[in-house]
């Protein structure tokens, strides 16, 4: 039936090979190129030798930790109870719908909730406190980082809570196991996979956003994304910026390495 | 599992919902504001909608989106559908392996890793920024998606079907635009709906291969945030939410429409 293979993939691999390839390849090329495009370590040596971006790079991924950890433990209770829940792939819907809004939107819309005389601040005044100075801080940061990672870590948790068997969650009962003994043993081991896929698709981003640290973090918090968008697109020094995107690729394929799906062991 | 849910638990469910929402609502409540600020609200007014019909350079930019996401959405989801046949023929699991892992790179990359690379990329070609290179940077970062929602159908799709149209004197054209291109066609109609939506979000991408002449929607809106809030894009996002809406029970009636098939499908198997 598939005679003419080669036919396919004639579209197909060229966007492999064009889009997919070769721009890897150029941007790791481009890390050793000088701003007069000459062949350098200069970047490298930049990169690791001033403090400065290793400052940056350990305070994103910090930032990617501290968003990653809250988002989990926001987002795990929120599938174990909508894996409870009567119309679930409903509710699910409901889960995934705002990311379905553009991501600029929302951003924006904490522009006006977070601002010195928004609906927050009104909020804190009402409790009796003096209005705060929210927006263009690094909590503002974490806060909406986090508010838009939550859909990404819930989905994939769900699902693998939601493949639990019944049976083995009420053997554990009848074998005399309390509500916490059942979570502690039987219902975290069987969605850790979720709870890396989850990690996995929150930290990577969280390590490149940028326009919340633009809008919301108001340039006081340097992602590794930040530092890209600000060399490739603003001092125009491309070579560093490759350097620093090939960290973050490389910060990408621990993550991936780390959280990559464990082979089962015993029978299966 | 299914087990007795505790009060708490509900309430927790209500509150995580309303997180989730209150952003939403709170951008399209203030569209409907008289004043000019998201705060204060002083009184119903349809203004920041008149002032968004009359704004031509956000209308155009609106149309721009959505022609880059069509187009960009329809020749991924051919692209990727081919693709998915010829990894669906590939036999030697190793290769399938490697073709399966370099599909999904695009998809877990970093967006600002894709920017700054497509832009590196189409510089060094001599491709002036612009519309052409925004269109092809939304294709690219959509065919992975489509292989996914494409590939699955492809694997649980029973080869007698096409050895049995090839008995029948199909030639293989036929067997393509016969049997196996309707038997695809949920998934293909999934993942067209999935790179549309991709693209129709994307913003880092676009924002580092748009240049100066060309803007989407996201790109816009950042520029325009940048500078403090009108009440304009709050009006443009409640339409947005609607779009949004109409998009997800679109989306939501094709899964539907799958899951009905495929118990047809079974049933016709059994009975």
């Amino acid at each position: 039936m598939l005679k003419n293979r080669l036919f396919y993939f004639i579209p197909y691999g060229l966007w492999l090979i064009l889009f997919v390839g070769a721009p890897i390849v150029l941007m790791f090329g481009e890390s050793f190129l000088s701003m007069a495009h000459h062949f350098t370590f200069a970047n490298y040596q930049n990169f690791l030798g001033s403090g400065i971006y290793l400052q940056m790079m350990f305070n994103s991924i910090w930032y990617a930790f501290l968003i990653t950890v809250i988002t989990l433990l926001i987002s795990f209770p929120t599938a174990l109870f909508l894996s409870n829940l009567k119309y679930k792939q409903f509710w699910l819907l409901l889960i995934i719908l705002p990311t379905w809004i553009n991501l600029l939107l929302k951003t924006y819309a904490f522009i006006g909730l977070l601002s010195k005389n928004g609906s927050v601040n009104h909020f804190i005044q009402l409790l009796g406190f003096a209005p705060q100075q929210l927006l263009f801080t690094d909590a503002s940061f974490i806060l909406v980082a986090a508010y838009i990672e939550i859909p990404f870590m819930i989905l994939p948790i769900f699902n693998s809570i939601n493949e639990i068997d019944n049976s083995l969650i009420n053997a554990s009962y009848d074998l005399g196991a309390t509500r916490w003994q059942t979570f502690r043993r039987v219902i975290l081991p069987l969605s850790a996979d979720g709870i890396r896929a989850g990690i996995q698709a929150v930290f990577i981003p969280s390590l490149s956003l940028f326009m919340i640290t633009r809008l919301i973090g108001g340039n006081r918090v340097i992602t590794l994304g930040t530092a890209i968008e600000e060399h490739f697109l603003v001092t125009q020094n491309w070579g560093l910026g490759s350097t620093i995107g090939v960290v973050l690729i490389v910060a990408m394929v621990i993550t991936m390495v780390l959280t990559r799906e464990r082979k089962k062991r015993g029978r299966k | 599992m299914v087990e007795k849910q505790s009060r708490w638990a509900n309430l927790y469910l209500i509150i995580i919902f309303i997180v989730l929402y209150l952003p939403i609502f709170y951008l399209i409540f203030y569209s409907f504001n008289a004043g000019e600020y998201m705060q204060n609200f002083s009184g119903f007014s349809l203004k920041h909608y008149g002032e968004l019909f009359a704004d031509n350079r956000m209308l155009q930019i609106v149309l721009n989106t959505f022609v880059v996401a069509l187009l960009s959405s329809l020749l991924a989801t051919i692209i990727g559908t081919f693709g998915a046949l010829g990894i669906y023929g590939v036999k030697n699991p190793l290769m399938k392996n490697v073709l399966l892992s370099l599909n999904n790179i695009l998809l877990v990359s970093p967006d600002v890793i894709i920017g700054a690379s497509f832009l590196i990329f189409f510089t060094l070609l001599g491709l002036g920024l612009g519309f052409g290179s925004v269109l092809m940077s939304h294709i690219a970062f959509s065919i992975p998606i489509v292989v996914l929602m494409v590939l699955p159908k492809l694997n649980e799709m029973s080869t007698t079907l096409v050895d049995a149209a090839q008995d029948l004197g199909a030639n293989s054209w036929q067997v393509l635009t016969r049997v196996i291109l309707p038997y695809l066609a949920p998934g293909i109609y999934a993942g067209f709906f999935m790179a549309f939506t991709y693209s129709l979000d994307d913003f880092a991408v676009t924002f580092f291969v748009t240049g100066n002449g060309f803007s989407t929607l996201a790109v816009e809106i950042y520029s325009r945030a940048r500078q403090g809030v009108s009440l304009e894009i709050n009006a443009l996002s409640a339409l947005m939410f609607i779009i949004s809406l109409l998009l997800v029970t679109g989306y939501f009636f094709i899964n539907q429409y799958n899951l009905k098939r495929k118990k047809q499908y079974k049933k016709g198997r059994n009975g």
